[in-house]
C-alpha cells in the first residue's frame, strides 16, 4: 500500500485531505517524539544511562560471555529445529496410516503435546531426566511441541494437493508409502515452507525458556551479568534488556528474511514450469 | 493420584487454576484493544502512524515472551513503577498477543470485499468510521479461527507468569515439586486443567464462528 493512493479504506487524498493527514502525521510525530523523549528522560533519571551501567559491555569476557549466551541458544535450536522437522513428517506420516493404531496414537500425541504449555514440559523434563542436562530438557521439549505444530502444518499442506496427485500416482502403481513420500509430502512442504519457518522462529523465540531451568542461552547469560555487576544505580537490568532484545530480533528477523527468499525463489520456480491445463 | 486431596493441596490447585484463567482473560480483553489499535494505525492514511504499527509489531513478534517479562519485571521496578506481579505479567502478555492480534486483524481487512468499504465511503463516512463501524466488525468475524489459536495459546504463554511468581498453574507444579510429591502425577493434573482450558476456549471458538459466520 504505497502512500497518497487510495486504499479499500480511503479515497485517494485530494488537496484538502491531504493538507489534514500532514498535520495528523505531524501531531501523531509530535505524539511518538514525545513518548520516546519521556521513556529516555525516565531511564534518564533513574541513572539507566550512567557510564558504570554500561561499562561491564566494555569487558572483552562479558562479551564472550553474551556470546557463549548466543551461541548456546543457536545449539538448543539447532537441535529443537532438526528434531521438530524430523518428529514432524513421521507424526504426519503417521496420521495417513491404514493402521488405526497407529493413526490414533499419532493424532493423540499431536493433540497433547500442542495444548500442554511448553515451560510445563521441560520443567517436568528437567526435573525428571534431565536436571544435570537442562539443554536436553529443552531440546525435547522444544521438539515435542514444534514437532505437533509443524505435523499439523504439513497436513494441511497434504490435505490441500490436488487429489489428482495421488490418483495419479496410484495409478502408475505406487504403494501409499510411496506416493506419501515421493508425490505428496515435498509438494506439500513446498507449499508450507513460509509457515514451517515462521514455526521455526517460534522454536528460537522459545528457546528463552531455558533462562528458567537454567540452561545457559543469551537471556540467563543477561540476567547473570546484570545480576552480578553492582553500579551506585542499581544493577543494570535495562541496559542488558536493550542489549539483548536487538540480538533475538535480529536472529528472528535474518529466519523471516529467509523465509521470504526462500517463497520468492519457490515461485519463481512454479513459473519456469508449463502452467497446468485447467 | 489423590495427592490433590491431601496437604491442602487442592486449594493451591484450585487457586492456580484461576489465577490462569483471570490473567489470560484479561490480557486477552487488553491483547484485542491493543490489537485493533495497532491494525488501525497499520492500515491508516497517515504514514508515521503506519510506519509506527509496523515497527511495533515487528519488535513484539519477534521479542521472546520469556524476555518480555524478564523487561517488565525486572526493568519497571528501576524506573520506580512498582506493580504487584500479577498486573507486571497482565502487561508482558497483552503486549505481545496484542501484536499478533494485530496482524490477524490485517489480513481479515483484507478479505472484506472492496464494496463494503466503497458503499461506507460513498455514504460519507470517514477512515475511522468507515473501519470501526463497516471494515473491522467483518474483518474479525472472518478471522475467528486464526484469532482462536492465537487466544488458545494464550493460557499457554500465561505460564510463563509462573515462573515469575505469579500463583497460576506452573507455579502450582512447582510448588507440589518442591513439596516433594512425585513429578508424573502433578504433570498430570496440570495437564488436566490446560486441556480443560484449551478444549473450552476452542469450543467456544466454534460456537461463535456458527453463530457468526459471513456469508458471501
Amino acid at each position: 500500500m504505497s502512500s497518497a493512493t487510495a486504499s479499500v479504506l480511503y479515497d485517494a487524498p485530494g488537496p484538502r485531505a491531504r493538507v489534514r493527514y500532514r498535520i495528523l502525521g505531524a501531531l501523531a510525530l509530535l505524539g511518538i517524539a514525545g513518548l520516546i523523549w519521556y521513556a529516555y528522560s525516565s531511564l534518564n533519571e533513574a541513572g539507566q544511562f550512567s557510564p558504570e551501567m554500561w561499562e561491564p559491555f566494555q569487558y572483552k569476557k562479558v562479551q564472550e560471555r553474551l556470546l557463549d549466551g548466543v551461541v548456546s541458544t543457536l545449539q538448543a535450536f539447532g537441535l529443537a529445529a532438526l528434531f521438530s522437522l524430523v518428529l514432524g513428517v513421521l507424526l504426519a506420516v503417521g496420521r495417513y496410516a491404514d493402521n488405526a493404531v497407529i493413526r490414533t496414537c499419532c493424532t493423540a500425541f499431536t493433540e497433547f503435546f500442542r495444548a500442554m504449555p511448553l515451560l510445563i514440559m521441560i520443567f517436568a523434563l528437567y526435573q525428571t531426566v534431565f536436571s544435570r542436562e537442562p539443554m536436553w530438557a529443552l531440546v525435547i521439549g522444544l521438539t515435542l511441541y514444534n514437532g505437533s505444530v509443524q505435523a499439523e502444518i504439513l497436513r494441511g499442506g497434504i490435505n490441500a494437493l490436488p487429489s489428482g496427485q495421488s490418483e495419479a500416482a496410484y495409478a502408475l502403481g505406487m504403494r501409499k508409502s510411496q506416493v506419501l513420500l515421493t508425490i505428496l509430502l515435498p509438494q506439500a512442504v513446498r507449499a508450507m515452507l513460509p509457515a514451517m519457518i515462521g514455526q521455526l522462529v517460534v522454536t528460537l523465540k522459545d528457546t528463552s525458556l531455558g533462562y528458567i531451568i537454567t540452561y545457559p542461552e543469551l537471556l540467563y547469560v543477561g540476567k547473570l551479568i546484570a545480576s552480578t555487576t553492582s553500579t551506585p544505580e542499581g544493577y543494570p537490568y535495562i541496559p542488558v534488556v536493550l542489549v539483548v532484545t536487538p540480538i533475538y530480533v535480529g536472529m528472528c528477523l535474518l529466519l523471516t528474511a529467509l523465509a521470504t527468499w526462500l517463497e520468492a525463489r519457490a515461485r519463481r520456480g512454479a513459473n519456469r514450469r508449463t502452467p497446468a491445463a485447467a | 493420584m489423590d495427592m490433590l486431596l491431601e496437604d491442602g493441596n487442592f486449594s493451591i490447585y484450585l487457586r492456580g487454576f484461576l489465577q490462569t484463567i483471570e490473567l489470560s482473560a484479561i490480557s486477552a480483553v487488553l491483547a484485542l484493544l491493543l490489537g485493533a489499535l495497532l491494525a488501525a494505525f497499520r492500515v491508516s492514511p497517515v504514514p508515521v502512524l503506519r510506519v509506527f504499527g509496523t515497527t511495533w509489531v515487528t519488535v513484539f513478534r519477534n521479542t521472546p515472551l520469556t524476555l518480555l517479562f524478564f523487561a517488565v519485571v525486572f526493568g519497571l521496578p528501576r524506573l520506580d513503577v512498582h506493580l504487584d506481579n500479577f498486573t507486571f505479567a497482565v502487561i508482558a502478555l497483552s503486549a505481545y498477543t496484542g501484536s499478533f492480534v494485530c496482524e490477524v486483524l490485517r489480513s481479515g481487512i483484507n478479505t472484506v470485499p472492496l464494496g463494503q468499504a466503497e458503499a461506507a465511503r460513498s455514504l460519507g463516512m470517514g477512515f475511522g468510521q468507515t473501519l470501526g463501524l463497516v471494515v473491522l466488525p467483518q474483518a474479525a468475524r472472518t478471522v475467528l479461527t486464526p484469532m482462536s489459536s492465537i487466544f488458545i495459546a494464550l493460557p499457554r504463554n500465561a505460564a510463563v507468569a509462573g515462573a515469575f511468581n505469579v500463583a497460576e498453574m506452573f507455579s502450582v507444579q512447582k510448588v507440589l515439586t518442591e513439596k516433594g510429591y512425585a513429578i508424573i502425577p502433578i504433570f498430570l493434573w496440570v495437564a488436566m486443567a490446560y486441556l480443560v482450558l484449551s478444549f473450552s476456549i476452542s469450543g467456544l471458538f466454534r460456537f461463535l464462528e456458527k453463530r457468526l459466520a459471513v456469508v458471501r
